[in-house]
């Protein structure tokens, strides 16, 4: 699971598809998040980096995270169809 | 060193449903290779950028297309005797079919334009975007022309609603059914006449292309944009560029195959499955083309040099994420202008 290579992140969590011209804001979570998989970062790799920073357990983690990652695919932010 | 050149243009309507005379002024200011002066060429009295600061040099009142094509370039002629013109630049849909006819008269007499030709302007017409389609590979929406309200009950059987109702050279509604259809039929066909056109609706989002082609083929500048707020007329109030590939590719094919000659904008809608369709294809400037200059394609500046026959460079790049926001301003002036416009027919 990867993010778009073009997808530009600022330090105050701005996000900015430049393909479609959308734009988001993100909390820190999600920055974090997003910085990882910019990195390529495997689920096993996000899931530990996240759970040893903040207190949550990993089943619910997942949960969240996966969440996460439909929203990023109906943002068309995720590179699985790349049309770039 | 600067050129001293005098460019008349049309499309001084800074309104809430501009023209382009403006933007596509402010790229010609803006251009190191000329020193211009701007005729601007008005079609009513109230036209904003006529009484705008560092806009105009001088104005002069035109003739509307509707009047006769032989009018209206009569008139320029006129105009060119007291005050030559080096270029001219049109700026709307309805009076290209003049200028282009005229083209030859033009330039016999000393005014260069950069126009598509007839045939170019012609099968792009939205009544004829099908068949566009077929010839260049593209993927249009189904359309239908109609020229008698009782083909209103008919539409049924072609067409799933909501479907889209426009004009020929401007406008567009959505219509949910037979009654919408009805009522844009008769406010369409009253302001720009018949055919209205018929077409399928294709869910998504708009994103347009503003380009110039050199009429070879190539393309000499292209800058994606999606719109970011939509006035009621259904104009761009603010827009954004884009990095995608796909649209500009998208964009050199059809000026390639075209070999289309002058501005253009591509309009066109993405689905959500990521297909293209091309709704409409203007043939001219787009009034926010000064994005594309503040992103580092001076596309006004380039039409000028192609139509004064200088060699222009592609322009490939341009800066992704630059964003427009229109916005409205009070200008005062003085009744003694107004008049000077109204009695003179200059100013």
């Amino acid at each position: 699971m990867r993010l778009k290579k073009n997808i530009a992140v600022s330090d105050t969590g701005f996000v900015f598809n430049p393909t479609t011209g959308d734009s988001f804001s993100i909390n820190q979570v999600g920055q974090e998040i997003i910085r990882l998989l910019k990195e390529e970062k495997s689920v096993e790799e996000v899931k530990s980096n996240i759970t040893s920073v903040y207190e949550i357990d990993a089943s619910s983690f997942e949960k969240y995270y996966f969440d996460f990652l439909s929203m990023l695919r109906q943002f068309e932010l995720l590179d699985e169809e790349d049309e770039h | 060193m600067s050129i001293k050149i005098t460019v008349a243009l049309t499309g001084l309507n800074n309104t809430d449903n501009p023209g382009p005379g403006v933007p596509v002024i402010r790229g010609i200011r803006e251009s190191a290779s000329f020193d211009a002066r701007i005729l601007g060429l008005a079609y009513e009295n109230l036209e904003p950028a006529i009484y705008m600061d560092g806009v105009v040099d001088k104005t002069f009142q035109v003739p509307y297309p509707s009047e006769g094509s032989d009018v209206l370039v009569k008139r320029i002629l006129e105009i060119h005797k007291k005050d030559p013109i080096d270029v001219l630049i049109p700026n709307f849909d309805a009076e290209l079919y003049a200028f282009m006819r005229s083209e030859r008269v033009l330039e016999q007499a000393g005014i260069h334009t950069f126009l598509p030709t007839l045939e170019q302007f012609e099968e792009r017409h939205k009544s004829n975007l099908p068949e566009y389609g077929k010839k260049y590979d593209l993927a249009v929406p189904f359309s239908k022309d109609i020229t008698r309200i009782d083909e209103i009950g008919k539409l049924k059987d072609e067409f799933d609603y909501p479907l889209m109702v426009k004009g020929k050279f401007y406008d567009a509604y959505l219509a949910y059914n037979e009654e919408q259809v009805r009522m844009n039929y008769n406010k369409i066909s009253a302001k720009w006449g018949l055919p209205v056109i018929i077409q399928e609706f294709i869910k998504g989002t708009e994103v347009n292309v503003v380009a110039l082609g050199d009429g070879k083929g190539n393309t000499i500048g292209a800058v994606p944009m999606r719109k970011q707020f939509i006035t009621d007329k259904g104009k761009a109030w603010s827009g954004i560029t884009l990095d995608n590939k796909k649209l500009l590719d998208l964009t050199y094919k059809i000026i390639k195959a075209t070999k289309w000659r002058g501005g253009m904008e591509v309009e066109l809608v993405k689905t959500h499955k990521n297909e293209l369709y091309i709704i409409e294809i203007n043939p001219r400037i787009p009034a926010w083309v000064y994005l594309a200059v503040g992103a580092g394609q001076n596309l006004p500046e380039a039409l000028v040099k192609l139509a004064l026959g200088m060699e222009v460079e592609p322009l490939k790049d341009y800066e992704v994420g630059k964003m427009f926001i229109r916005y409205s301003y009070d200008l005062i002036t003085d009744l003694k202008e107004f008049e000077k416009l109204s009695t003179l027919g200059e100013l």
